[in-house]
């Protein structure tokens, strides 16, 4: 049981991707303080058009409309224009978050930043602490709260 | 024209939750039983936190939503009159390879509700009725808990609850200061080595199916025991209508094989294990010269009172850092508003189950979605508040039945087969409006007890429709129910049904645990009235 998505940028166009490029670097911009890249990053840019999958026909489209399909967009850095594409287009929006964000925060050196180690969950897992028991104490100490399922419904 | 198989004893149509129970159960009596399951067996390391898109793919092929997944298994369901969105699984272990293993049981009330509260209509049966099928479903399960739960009668526990972690710690010292009841979940989670089972070690992605086979799984529980007891699973089988004969008597099923061939599978009686919506799916399906609303629906019950649990979500943030993704969703619950008080200003209520964080997709994608993570500069900080120190509920609220809400059949939707496929018609009740504002002021309260910040509210989390139920009722009356005290049909003697669709109302808890429960109740009927089973 596979994803069966083929994993290729070819599904979009060069405008499209240059418009990709401007929208996921101005979503989530690069932070040299905490060494952590922009979504715009080459190596992840090309993980979120290739893992877009079931999102790729609404991506498309908001690319689209974002000016893919007429070369208007050259500059988001004002950020106007995405402000009133996410009021405009509520539900492309968040697709564009959606298929952003689950490949740049599976990046290693953003894992990294964040203060995960960069692996998946199985077959390590992670400690737990058990927690303090005790404060149950109070909780057993006010006694029952179930209702008794007799005709009259007094409670225990 | 279809092939048609050797005949069987029974057959079971559904491999998850409830019919891995039945099958199980029968299997005591050397009968020949087949099940047939619509999807696969899943195996523990294709699920997706074996891997490095582990969180992407709870989007993908491991979404809850079937319309999303798309899978071979999966079958569309038009929910566009409804508010609520259907979460599912299709596979060997159903709806338990991607559920949270929240495990409670009804209380007592819950059977009881028109006696106690004026609302709907009482069970047939009551908890004490179930309460031995509780407690075997619990060993075969193997129930993590902590006894002594003041909100249940007394039950056992099978093995020793999760771990609270540091978020439920800052939940129960919430809730302590407002004097109000948490305990430990009971859990379908091992915390120690059950049974061949391996204990969880704390992956937190168990809604997206569980890589250690810590999460008990009906294609880790029930079925491996079935099947060596001699029970037949054939998977990637979809049933396309249920036949009858002249004495309105089930003679079996036609399905379509792995291979695309049509084929008659042959049974002396029929169990139908396919869920609130998949069963009236199949019955309505099912429908002839001599049943011609569908199968079972001689009430006109069949498909109507459709119940969801609707869920409200609140969640917040504090300052200290939690477990975040680690570790099991689940954790602790509350029920403290489950029974009916005057003073509020609806009838019935909610149990709370508290969960911990999210991991960093999860985090990213909720945040710019709730608007607590910006576009653009801000985005770091935004998410560094977040991540880590996320903690909230989600509030499960008692549906109450109404015809209005109902399957039926679409006219123009259908499955990779060709197999017509359910349009769902629901519309939340006043009731269950009151109920979900309740609970998220509620919960709101709770958060700021805990001194969260950044707290978020879903009034209705819309794609929460995991719980399927009351579409083919049980009851004493054939005029208004679908299947009877024990789960036979009332028009069809040699038919029964196991799954959520009998339940009369809701509860407000999760229902896997009361769904394995009538199973294998169901099972035990069948099997001390073998000799009159078809009077």
């Amino acid at each position: 049981m596979t994803d069966m998505t083929p994993k290729t940028t070819d599904r979009f166009s060069a405008e499209q991707r240059e418009v990709m490029r401007l929208v996921a670097g101005a979503i989530i911009p690069a932070d040299p303080a905490r060494d952590m890249p922009g979504a715009d990053d080459p190596a992840i840019l090309d993980d979120i058009l290739a893992s877009a999958g079931r999102d790729a026909d609404d991506l498309a489209l908001a690319l689209d409309l974002l000016g893919a399909s007429d070369g208007a967009l050259t500059d988001v850095a004002e950020g106007s224009v995405l402000a009133k594409f996410r009021q405009a287009q509520p539900a492309l929006a968040a697709v564009l978050s959606l298929v952003i964000a689950q490949c740049y925060y599976r990046d290693t050196r953003v894992l990294i930043a964040v203060g995960m180690e960069p692996r998946p969950p199985f077959p390590k897992g992670y400690p737990m602490d058990q927690g303090d028991w005790s404060l149950l104490d109070p909780v057993r100490a006010r006694g029952p709260i179930y209702r008794a399922a007799t005709d009259e419904g007094t409670p225990t | 024209m279809a092939d048609i198989n050797e005949p069987v004893d029974v057959l079971i149509i559904g491999g998850g939750a409830s019919g891995a129970a039945v099958a199980w159960s029968l299997a005591e009596t050397k009968m020949r039983i087949v099940c047939l399951e619509q999807g696969d067996w899943i195996k523990n390391e294709d699920f997706p936190s074996t891997g490095r898109d582990w969180e992407a793919r709870q989007f993908g092929d491991f979404a809850i939503s079937p319309n999303r997944r798309k899978l071979a298994a999966d079958y569309p369901i038009n929910e566009d009159d409804s508010p609520i969105k259907v979460a599912n699984f299709n596979g060997v272990g159903g709806g338990t390879i991607l559920y949270a293993g929240h495990f409670p049981r009804f209380h007592p009330s819950d059977f009881r509700v028109k006696t106690l509260d004026g609302v709907a209509d009482d069970w047939p049966i009551d908890y004490a009725t179930l309460e031995p099928f509780f407690e075997l479903n619990d060993k075969m399960t193997g129930v993590a808990a902590l006894e002594g739960d003041p909100a249940y009668p007394p039950k056992p526990a099978v093995m020793p609850p999760l771990p609270l972690g540091r978020s439920g710690e800052v939940i129960g010292e919430a809730m302590n200061k407002l004097g109000w009841h948490w305990w430990p979940s009971d859990a379908a989670i091992n915390t120690q080595e059950y049974e061949g089972r391996a204990p969880c070690i704390n992956l937190g992605h168990c809604g997206s199916g569980c890589a250690q086979g810590a999460k008990a799984t009906t294609d880790g529980t029930y079925w491996p025991e079935a099947i060596r007891a001699r029970v037949e699973v054939r998977h990637r089988c979809r049933v396309r209508r249920i036949e009858t004969n002249e004495d309105d008597m089930a003679t079996g099923a036609f399905y379509v094989d792995p291979d695309g061939v049509e084929r008659f599978q042959p049974a002396e009686i029929v169990i139908v294990a396919c869920n609130g919506i998949g069963t009236p799916r199949l019955l309505l399906n099912s429908a002839s010269e001599r049943f011609p609303d569908g199968l079972c629906n001689s009430s006109g019950m069949l498909g109507k009172n459709l119940m969801f649990h609707p869920y409200s979500q609140v969640r917040g943030h504090v300052d200290e850092k939690l477990e975040g993704y680690m570790g099991p969703r689940i954790g602790t619950w509350s029920m403290q508003f489950y029974e009916t008080d005057p003073e509020r200003d609806f009838k019935r209520g909610y149990c709370y189950q508290f969960s911990r964080g999210y991991g960093p997709v999860a985090t990213a994608v909720n945040g710019m979605a709730d608007g607590i993570i910006p576009w653009g500069a801000g985005h770091h900080d935004a998410f560094g508040r977040m991540f880590d120190h996320s903690l909230g509920m989600l509030a499960i609220c008692e549906d109450l039945p109404e015809e209005i809400n109902r399957v039926t059949i679409d006219p123009d939707l259908c499955d990779s087969d060709g197999i017509p496929a359910p349009k769902i018609t629901y519309r939340l009740s006043e009731n269950s409006k009151r109920m979900l504002e309740h609970s998220v002021a509620r919960g709101k309260e709770i958060l700021q007890a805990a001194g969260a910040r950044d707290i978020t509210s879903k009034t209705i989390f819309p794609a929460a429709g995991w719980h399927l139920m009351g579409t083919a009722r049980m009851g004493t009356d054939p005029k208004t129910s679908v299947v009877n005290e024990w789960g036979r049909s009332h028009d069809v003697r040699n038919l029964f049904i196991v799954d959520g669709s009998v339940f009369v109302t809701s509860g407000g808890v999760n229902p896997t645990s009361t769904i394995q429960a009538i199973a294998l109740y169901v099972a035990d009927q069948i099997k001390n009235r073998i000799y009159e089973l078809f009077d």
